[in-house]
Protein backbone atom coordinates (compact mmCIF):
# COMPACT_ATOMS: atom_id res chain seq x y z
CA UNK A 1 0.00 0.00 0.00
CA UNK A 2 2.92 2.66 1.22
CA UNK A 3 4.59 1.82 -2.12
CA UNK A 4 1.27 2.71 -4.24
CA UNK A 5 1.11 5.75 -2.56
CA UNK A 6 4.30 6.41 -3.29
CA UNK A 7 4.01 5.94 -6.48
CA UNK A 8 0.75 7.58 -7.07
CA UNK A 9 1.92 10.77 -5.54
CA UNK A 10 5.53 10.77 -6.94
CA UNK A 11 4.08 11.04 -10.78
CA UNK A 12 2.55 14.57 -10.41
CA UNK A 13 4.83 15.64 -7.53
CA UNK A 14 8.00 14.63 -8.08
CA UNK A 15 9.15 18.14 -9.61
CA UNK A 16 6.43 19.98 -7.24
CA UNK A 17 7.86 22.50 -5.44
CA UNK A 18 5.95 25.91 -4.80
CA UNK A 19 6.32 28.60 -6.90
CA UNK A 20 9.74 27.68 -8.00
CA UNK A 21 11.39 29.14 -11.06
CA UNK A 22 14.03 28.33 -13.71
CA UNK A 23 16.97 30.59 -13.52
CA UNK A 24 16.45 33.67 -14.08
CA UNK A 25 15.96 34.72 -17.48
CA UNK A 26 18.84 36.81 -19.56
CA UNK A 27 18.32 40.19 -20.29
CA UNK A 28 15.16 41.02 -22.15
CA UNK A 29 16.56 42.32 -25.54
CA UNK A 30 14.91 45.64 -25.77
CA UNK A 31 13.67 46.88 -29.26
CA UNK A 32 16.73 47.90 -31.07
CA UNK A 33 16.89 51.59 -33.02
CA UNK A 34 18.71 51.68 -36.20
CA UNK A 35 22.47 51.13 -35.36
CA UNK A 36 24.83 54.34 -36.29
CA UNK A 37 28.44 53.17 -37.49
CA UNK A 38 29.68 54.31 -34.02
CA UNK A 39 27.43 52.59 -31.97
CA UNK A 40 28.01 49.53 -34.61
CA UNK A 41 31.98 49.71 -33.75
CA UNK A 42 31.09 50.20 -30.03
CA UNK A 43 29.02 47.16 -30.55
CA UNK A 44 31.50 45.15 -32.04
CA UNK A 45 34.28 45.92 -29.42
CA UNK A 46 31.83 44.54 -26.49
CA UNK A 47 31.21 41.84 -28.57
CA UNK A 48 35.24 41.04 -28.15
CA UNK A 49 35.20 42.16 -24.70
CA UNK A 50 32.77 39.70 -23.80
CA UNK A 51 34.37 36.72 -25.45
CA UNK A 52 37.65 37.83 -23.68
CA UNK A 53 35.79 37.61 -20.34
CA UNK A 54 34.13 34.63 -21.53
CA UNK A 55 37.56 32.52 -22.29
CA UNK A 56 39.02 34.06 -18.82
CA UNK A 57 35.64 32.65 -16.91
CA UNK A 58 36.16 29.08 -18.86
CA UNK A 59 40.03 29.03 -18.10
CA UNK A 60 39.53 30.40 -14.38
CA UNK A 61 36.81 27.47 -14.02
CA UNK A 62 39.28 24.08 -15.37
CA UNK A 63 41.83 25.77 -13.17
CA UNK A 64 39.62 25.77 -9.84
CA UNK A 65 39.02 22.10 -10.65
CA UNK A 66 42.71 21.20 -11.57
CA UNK A 67 43.62 23.13 -8.30
CA UNK A 68 40.76 20.87 -6.26
CA UNK A 69 42.00 17.93 -8.05
CA UNK A 70 45.63 17.89 -7.21
CA UNK A 71 44.65 17.55 -3.24
CA UNK A 72 41.99 15.13 -3.83
CA UNK A 73 44.78 12.23 -2.24
CA UNK A 74 42.25 9.72 -0.68
CA UNK A 75 38.15 9.06 0.51
CA UNK A 76 36.72 9.96 3.38
CA UNK A 77 35.85 6.34 3.58
CA UNK A 78 38.99 5.57 3.12
CA UNK A 79 40.25 7.03 5.81
CA UNK A 80 37.34 5.81 8.04
CA UNK A 81 38.20 2.21 7.22
CA UNK A 82 39.95 1.70 10.54
CA UNK A 83 37.17 3.42 12.42
CA UNK A 84 34.57 1.13 14.36
CA UNK A 85 31.82 -0.12 12.45
CA UNK A 86 28.29 1.58 14.05
CA UNK A 87 26.23 -1.23 15.97
CA UNK A 88 22.15 -1.87 15.11
CA UNK A 89 20.05 1.22 16.20
CA UNK A 90 16.95 1.13 17.95
CA UNK A 91 15.30 4.52 16.93
CA UNK A 92 11.27 4.82 17.06
CA UNK A 93 8.77 7.41 17.39
CA UNK A 94 8.36 8.66 21.02
CA UNK A 95 6.08 11.53 20.60
CA UNK A 96 3.41 12.43 17.66
CA UNK A 97 2.53 16.17 17.40
CA UNK A 98 -0.90 16.74 15.92
CA UNK A 99 -2.78 19.62 15.32
CA UNK A 100 -1.96 21.38 12.46
CA UNK A 101 -4.61 21.03 9.23
CA UNK A 102 -2.32 20.49 6.54
CA UNK A 103 1.28 19.97 5.07
CA UNK A 104 3.84 20.83 8.00
CA UNK A 105 6.85 22.77 6.10
CA UNK A 106 9.11 23.66 8.90
CA UNK A 107 10.32 23.13 12.44
CA UNK A 108 12.71 24.59 14.54
CA UNK A 109 13.87 23.76 18.24
CA UNK A 110 13.85 26.06 21.52
CA UNK A 111 17.28 26.49 23.09
CA UNK A 112 15.85 24.85 25.78
CA UNK A 113 15.60 21.20 24.30
CA UNK A 114 11.85 21.00 24.55
CA UNK A 115 10.11 23.67 23.06
CA UNK A 116 9.47 23.22 18.99
CA UNK A 117 7.99 25.82 16.42
CA UNK A 118 6.74 24.57 13.23
CA UNK A 119 4.57 26.06 10.41
CA UNK A 120 2.36 24.74 7.78
CA UNK A 121 0.43 25.46 4.74
CA UNK A 122 -2.50 26.19 6.41
CA UNK A 123 -0.56 29.56 7.41
CA UNK A 124 -0.79 28.28 11.09
CA UNK A 125 2.46 28.46 13.37
CA UNK A 126 2.18 26.82 16.33
CA UNK A 127 4.78 26.33 19.71
CA UNK A 128 4.57 22.90 21.21
CA UNK A 129 6.01 21.65 24.02
CA UNK A 130 7.83 18.32 22.71
CA UNK A 131 8.08 16.62 26.14
CA UNK A 132 4.08 16.78 27.28
CA UNK A 133 2.75 17.37 23.46
CA UNK A 134 0.97 20.32 24.37
CA UNK A 135 0.51 23.57 22.49
CA UNK A 136 1.58 26.56 23.96
CA UNK A 137 1.04 29.25 20.99
CA UNK A 138 -0.69 29.36 18.04
CA UNK A 139 -0.20 32.17 15.85
CA UNK A 140 -2.07 32.59 12.12
CA UNK A 141 -0.10 33.79 9.63
CA UNK A 142 -2.25 36.26 6.94
CA UNK A 143 -1.15 34.26 4.08
CA UNK A 144 -0.91 30.36 3.26
CA UNK A 145 2.33 28.31 2.97
CA UNK A 146 4.75 29.47 5.09
CA UNK A 147 7.71 27.68 4.29
CA UNK A 148 9.96 29.36 7.17
CA UNK A 149 10.21 29.46 11.07
CA UNK A 150 12.82 29.79 13.23
CA UNK A 151 13.07 30.17 17.11
CA UNK A 152 15.08 33.23 18.48
CA UNK A 153 18.02 32.34 20.66
CA UNK A 154 16.17 33.78 23.58
CA UNK A 155 13.12 31.56 23.27
CA UNK A 156 11.35 34.54 23.61
CA UNK A 157 10.39 34.89 20.10
CA UNK A 158 9.74 33.39 16.48
CA UNK A 159 10.32 34.58 13.10
CA UNK A 160 8.08 32.87 10.59
CA UNK A 161 7.44 33.66 6.69
CA UNK A 162 6.58 32.05 3.34
CA UNK A 163 4.01 32.86 0.49
CA UNK A 164 3.93 36.55 1.39
CA UNK A 165 7.00 37.24 1.02
CA UNK A 166 8.20 38.61 4.25
CA UNK A 167 9.79 37.51 7.44
CA UNK A 168 7.84 38.69 10.97
CA UNK A 169 8.97 38.14 14.12
CA UNK A 170 6.15 37.09 17.24
CA UNK A 171 7.15 37.68 20.27
CA UNK A 172 5.62 34.58 22.69
CA UNK A 173 3.94 35.79 25.64
CA UNK A 174 3.54 34.21 29.10
CA UNK A 175 -0.13 35.02 28.58
CA UNK A 176 -1.84 32.55 27.32
CA UNK A 177 -4.48 34.34 25.97
CA UNK A 178 -3.00 37.20 24.35
CA UNK A 179 -3.27 37.98 21.08
CA UNK A 180 0.26 37.09 19.48
CA UNK A 181 -0.64 38.75 15.80
CA UNK A 182 -1.16 41.92 17.86
CA UNK A 183 2.38 42.28 18.33
CA UNK A 184 3.77 41.54 15.36
CA UNK A 185 6.51 43.25 13.26
CA UNK A 186 7.57 42.93 9.97
CA UNK A 187 11.52 42.71 9.50
CA UNK A 188 12.44 41.50 6.02
CA UNK A 189 10.57 42.22 2.49
CA UNK A 190 11.96 40.34 -0.33
CA UNK A 191 10.51 40.25 -3.61
CA UNK A 192 9.76 36.41 -3.59
CA UNK A 193 8.68 33.76 -0.91
CA UNK A 194 10.75 33.68 2.21
CA UNK A 195 12.22 30.28 1.81
CA UNK A 196 14.20 29.96 4.83
CA UNK A 197 14.71 31.98 8.07
CA UNK A 198 17.61 31.58 10.97
CA UNK A 199 18.22 34.12 13.73
CA UNK A 200 22.19 34.92 14.44
CA UNK A 201 23.86 34.67 17.74
CA UNK A 202 20.86 36.89 19.14
CA UNK A 203 17.88 37.40 18.99
CA UNK A 204 18.76 41.42 16.95
CA UNK A 205 19.27 39.79 13.72
CA UNK A 206 17.64 37.34 10.88
CA UNK A 207 19.04 35.92 8.10
CA UNK A 208 16.99 35.59 5.30
CA UNK A 209 16.64 33.40 2.25
CA UNK A 210 14.00 33.81 -1.23
CA UNK A 211 13.08 32.44 -4.58
CA UNK A 212 14.21 35.94 -5.72
CA UNK A 213 17.52 34.43 -5.65
CA UNK A 214 19.19 36.40 -2.78
CA UNK A 215 19.85 35.81 0.38
CA UNK A 216 19.67 38.95 3.36
CA UNK A 217 20.47 39.87 7.18
CA UNK A 218 18.13 42.28 8.59
CA UNK A 219 18.11 44.01 12.02
CA UNK A 220 14.96 42.89 14.25
CA UNK A 221 14.32 46.31 15.61
CA UNK A 222 14.25 48.46 12.66
CA UNK A 223 13.63 46.12 10.13
CA UNK A 224 16.98 47.60 8.00
CA UNK A 225 18.65 45.42 5.87
CA UNK A 226 21.87 44.95 6.83
CA UNK A 227 23.50 42.87 4.14
CA UNK A 228 22.54 41.17 1.09
CA UNK A 229 24.23 38.18 -0.74
CA UNK A 230 23.97 38.16 -4.25
CA UNK A 231 24.74 34.97 -6.79
CA UNK A 232 22.28 32.25 -6.71
CA UNK A 233 21.05 31.97 -10.37
CA UNK A 234 17.64 30.73 -9.12
CA UNK A 235 15.69 30.62 -6.17
CA UNK A 236 17.42 30.13 -2.59
CA UNK A 237 15.71 27.05 -0.93
CA UNK A 238 17.58 26.97 2.35
CA UNK A 239 20.30 28.33 4.33
CA UNK A 240 22.56 27.07 7.33
CA UNK A 241 24.52 29.31 10.08
CA UNK A 242 28.34 28.41 10.90
CA UNK A 243 28.61 27.22 14.12
CA UNK A 244 29.47 30.58 16.42
CA UNK A 245 32.88 29.55 17.21
CA UNK A 246 33.83 29.40 13.88
CA UNK A 247 33.17 32.73 12.41
CA UNK A 248 30.63 34.89 10.96
CA UNK A 249 29.67 32.97 8.04
CA UNK A 250 26.83 30.87 6.47
CA UNK A 251 26.07 28.54 3.22
CA UNK A 252 23.07 28.56 1.07
CA UNK A 253 21.78 25.74 -1.43
CA UNK A 254 19.50 26.64 -4.11
CA UNK A 255 17.54 25.17 -7.39
CA UNK A 256 20.46 26.63 -9.49
CA UNK A 257 22.11 23.35 -8.08
CA UNK A 258 24.75 25.21 -6.20
CA UNK A 259 25.78 25.93 -2.13
CA UNK A 260 27.42 28.89 -1.55
CA UNK A 261 29.18 29.66 1.49
CA UNK A 262 29.25 34.06 2.65
CA UNK A 263 30.96 36.29 4.52
CA UNK A 264 28.16 37.88 6.45
CA UNK A 265 30.36 41.14 7.13
CA UNK A 266 31.13 42.01 3.44
CA UNK A 267 28.52 40.03 1.44
CA UNK A 268 30.72 38.53 -0.48
CA UNK A 269 30.71 34.43 -1.57
CA UNK A 270 33.79 32.80 -0.47
CA UNK A 271 33.23 29.29 -1.93
CA UNK A 272 31.03 27.79 -4.48
CA UNK A 273 30.00 24.25 -4.68
CA UNK A 274 27.92 22.72 -7.79
CA UNK A 275 28.24 18.95 -7.67
CA UNK A 276 24.75 18.23 -7.42
CA UNK A 277 22.34 17.46 -9.94
CA UNK A 278 19.55 19.40 -9.29
CA UNK A 279 17.82 21.71 -6.44
CA UNK A 280 19.28 21.84 -3.43
CA UNK A 281 16.48 21.48 -0.67
CA UNK A 282 18.52 21.58 2.79
CA UNK A 283 22.07 22.35 4.06
CA UNK A 284 23.24 22.37 7.21
CA UNK A 285 26.88 22.68 8.85
CA UNK A 286 29.40 19.62 10.74
CA UNK A 287 29.38 20.57 14.23
CA UNK A 288 32.97 21.46 14.08
CA UNK A 289 32.36 23.85 11.46
CA UNK A 290 34.75 22.66 8.59
CA UNK A 291 32.21 21.07 6.77
CA UNK A 292 28.54 21.14 5.74
CA UNK A 293 26.34 18.40 4.01
CA UNK A 294 23.62 19.07 1.70
CA UNK A 295 20.45 17.35 0.66
CA UNK A 296 18.78 17.55 -2.89
CA UNK A 297 16.80 16.43 -5.34
CA UNK A 298 18.53 13.98 -7.09
CA UNK A 299 17.93 12.14 -4.34
CA UNK A 300 21.71 12.11 -2.41
CA UNK A 301 23.64 13.84 0.46
CA UNK A 302 26.76 15.02 0.27
CA UNK A 303 29.29 16.66 2.34
CA UNK A 304 31.75 19.60 1.54
CA UNK A 305 34.56 20.02 3.73
CA UNK A 306 35.57 23.68 3.50
CA UNK A 307 39.17 23.17 4.15
CA UNK A 308 39.63 21.17 1.16
CA UNK A 309 37.44 23.28 -1.21
CA UNK A 310 35.19 19.83 -2.45
CA UNK A 311 32.82 17.58 -1.72
CA UNK A 312 34.01 14.79 0.39
CA UNK A 313 31.39 12.22 0.20
CA UNK A 314 27.93 11.42 -1.10
CA UNK A 315 25.21 9.56 0.76
CA UNK A 316 23.07 7.27 -1.77
CA UNK A 317 21.58 4.16 -2.96
CA UNK A 318 20.52 2.87 -5.87
CA UNK A 319 17.64 2.03 -4.20
CA UNK A 320 16.93 5.92 -2.95
CA UNK A 321 15.33 7.94 -5.70
CA UNK A 322 13.57 10.25 -3.96
CA UNK A 323 14.32 13.52 -3.15
CA UNK A 324 16.03 14.67 0.37
CA UNK A 325 14.15 17.63 1.64
CA UNK A 326 16.19 17.86 4.60
CA UNK A 327 18.79 17.31 6.35
CA UNK A 328 20.74 17.18 9.95
CA UNK A 329 23.91 15.94 11.73
CA UNK A 330 23.79 14.08 15.58
CA UNK A 331 26.25 15.84 18.28
CA UNK A 332 29.64 14.11 17.25
CA UNK A 333 28.80 14.56 13.24
CA UNK A 334 29.09 10.81 13.07
CA UNK A 335 25.39 10.37 11.98
CA UNK A 336 23.36 12.23 9.18
CA UNK A 337 19.95 12.39 9.42
CA UNK A 338 17.91 12.56 5.81
CA UNK A 339 14.20 13.36 5.55
CA UNK A 340 13.30 11.78 2.03
CA UNK A 341 10.21 12.47 -0.52
CA UNK A 342 9.16 8.95 -0.12
CA UNK A 343 8.22 8.99 3.19
CA UNK A 344 11.41 7.62 4.90
CA UNK A 345 14.19 8.74 7.55
CA UNK A 346 17.31 7.43 5.75
CA UNK A 347 20.14 7.69 8.69
CA UNK A 348 24.21 7.50 7.60
CA UNK A 349 27.05 6.97 8.54
CA UNK A 350 29.07 9.38 7.69
CA UNK A 351 32.58 8.72 7.35
CA UNK A 352 32.15 5.29 6.12
CA UNK A 353 29.39 6.28 3.38
CA UNK A 354 26.94 3.38 4.96
CA UNK A 355 23.49 3.90 5.55
CA UNK A 356 23.09 2.10 8.94
CA UNK A 357 19.28 2.72 9.25
CA UNK A 358 16.41 3.53 7.55
CA UNK A 359 13.35 4.73 9.79
CA UNK A 360 9.30 4.57 8.57
CA UNK A 361 6.49 6.18 10.43
CA UNK A 362 5.32 9.30 8.38
CA UNK A 363 2.42 8.49 6.25
CA UNK A 364 3.72 11.07 3.18
CA UNK A 365 6.77 12.89 2.20
CA UNK A 366 9.02 14.45 5.21
CA UNK A 367 9.53 17.95 4.80
CA UNK A 368 11.66 19.21 7.57
CA UNK A 369 14.35 17.67 10.40
CA UNK A 370 16.57 19.27 12.96
CA UNK A 371 18.14 17.92 15.78
CA UNK A 372 17.81 19.13 19.06
CA UNK A 373 20.21 21.48 20.72
CA UNK A 374 21.55 18.80 23.03
CA UNK A 375 21.09 15.64 20.54
CA UNK A 376 19.17 13.71 22.53
CA UNK A 377 16.74 13.35 19.68
CA UNK A 378 15.35 14.54 16.84
CA UNK A 379 12.28 15.63 14.91
CA UNK A 380 10.80 16.14 11.44
CA UNK A 381 7.88 17.16 9.93
CA UNK A 382 5.81 15.96 7.12
CA UNK A 383 3.17 16.82 4.52
CA UNK A 384 0.93 14.11 6.42
CA UNK A 385 -0.03 17.15 9.14
CA UNK A 386 2.43 15.97 12.32
CA UNK A 387 5.73 15.88 13.72
CA UNK A 388 7.27 13.23 15.15
CA UNK A 389 10.00 12.97 18.22
CA UNK A 390 12.43 10.37 17.43
CA UNK A 391 14.79 8.74 19.84
CA UNK B 1 22.11 48.75 -23.20
CA UNK B 2 22.03 44.65 -23.00
CA UNK B 3 25.61 44.29 -23.68
CA UNK B 4 26.61 46.63 -20.93
CA UNK B 5 25.27 44.53 -18.34
CA UNK B 6 26.53 41.60 -20.02
CA UNK B 7 29.76 43.10 -19.76
CA UNK B 8 29.48 43.73 -16.11
CA UNK B 9 28.10 40.16 -14.99
CA UNK B 10 31.16 38.63 -17.14
CA UNK B 11 33.26 40.79 -15.30
CA UNK B 12 31.50 40.21 -11.74
CA UNK B 13 31.86 36.54 -12.68
CA UNK B 14 35.21 36.57 -13.20
CA UNK B 15 36.48 38.63 -10.41
CA UNK B 16 34.08 35.76 -8.60
CA UNK B 17 36.24 32.91 -9.86
CA UNK B 18 39.81 34.48 -9.36
CA UNK B 19 38.78 35.16 -5.40
CA UNK B 20 37.71 30.84 -5.32
CA UNK B 21 40.96 30.18 -7.34
CA UNK B 22 42.54 31.66 -4.89
CA UNK B 23 41.23 29.97 -1.79
CA UNK B 24 43.73 28.05 0.45
CA UNK B 25 43.25 24.29 0.13
CA UNK B 26 44.62 21.59 2.70
CA UNK B 27 45.02 17.77 1.05
CA UNK B 28 41.55 15.54 1.88
CA UNK B 29 43.07 13.18 3.49
CA UNK B 30 44.02 15.97 6.56
CA UNK B 31 40.84 17.48 6.26
CA UNK B 32 39.43 13.89 6.99
CA UNK B 33 41.20 12.95 9.56
CA UNK B 34 40.06 15.90 11.26
CA UNK B 35 36.58 15.08 10.60
CA UNK B 36 37.54 11.70 11.80
CA UNK B 37 38.86 13.01 15.19
CA UNK B 38 36.14 15.24 15.60
CA UNK B 39 33.53 12.32 15.10
CA UNK B 40 35.34 10.15 17.35
CA UNK B 41 36.11 12.70 20.17
CA UNK B 42 32.70 13.61 20.83
CA UNK B 43 31.39 10.40 20.02
CA UNK B 44 30.48 9.44 23.96
CA UNK B 45 28.69 12.86 24.44
CA UNK B 46 25.86 12.19 21.13
CA UNK B 47 23.10 10.55 22.81
CA UNK B 48 21.46 9.13 19.01
CA UNK B 49 24.73 7.69 18.55
CA UNK B 50 25.92 5.51 21.69
CA UNK B 51 22.49 5.60 23.59
CA UNK B 52 22.63 7.89 27.51
CA UNK B 53 21.47 5.77 30.60
CA UNK B 54 18.09 4.83 31.21
CA UNK B 55 16.38 7.41 32.54
CA UNK B 56 18.17 10.39 31.54
CA UNK B 57 16.64 10.80 28.25
CA UNK B 58 13.26 12.69 28.74
CA UNK B 59 12.08 11.66 25.33
CA UNK B 60 12.74 7.91 26.27
CA UNK B 61 10.72 8.20 29.57
CA UNK B 62 6.83 7.37 29.31
CA UNK B 63 4.85 10.79 29.14
CA UNK B 64 4.20 11.56 33.03
CA UNK B 65 1.78 14.09 33.73
CA UNK B 66 3.79 17.17 35.79
CA UNK B 67 1.81 18.35 39.14
CA UNK B 68 2.75 22.32 39.07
Amino acid sequence: KTSFNCIFNVSFSLRFKPFRRRPLPAQRKYMRSPLTPEMATQEVQLNETLAHLKTESETLKSKLEEERAKLHDVELHQVAEKVEGLGQFVMKTRRTLKGHGNKVLCMDWCKDKRRIVSSSQDGKVIVWDAFTTNKEHAVTMPCTWVMACAYAPSGCAVACGGLDNKCSVYPLSLDKNENLAAKKKSVAMHTNYLSACSFTNSDMQILTSSGDGTCALWDVESGQLLQSFHGHAADVLCLDLAPSETGNTFVSGGCDKKANVWDMRSGQCIQSFETHESDINSVRYYPSGDAFASGSDDATCRLYDLRADREVAIYSKESIIFGVSSVDFSLSGRLLFGGYNDYTINVWDVLKGTRVSILFGHENRVSTLRVSPDGTAFCTGSWDHTLRIWA
Amino acid sequence: MTSNSNLSNMRRLVEQLKLEASVERIKVSQAAAELQQYCLQNASKDALLVGVPTGSNPFREPRSCAVV
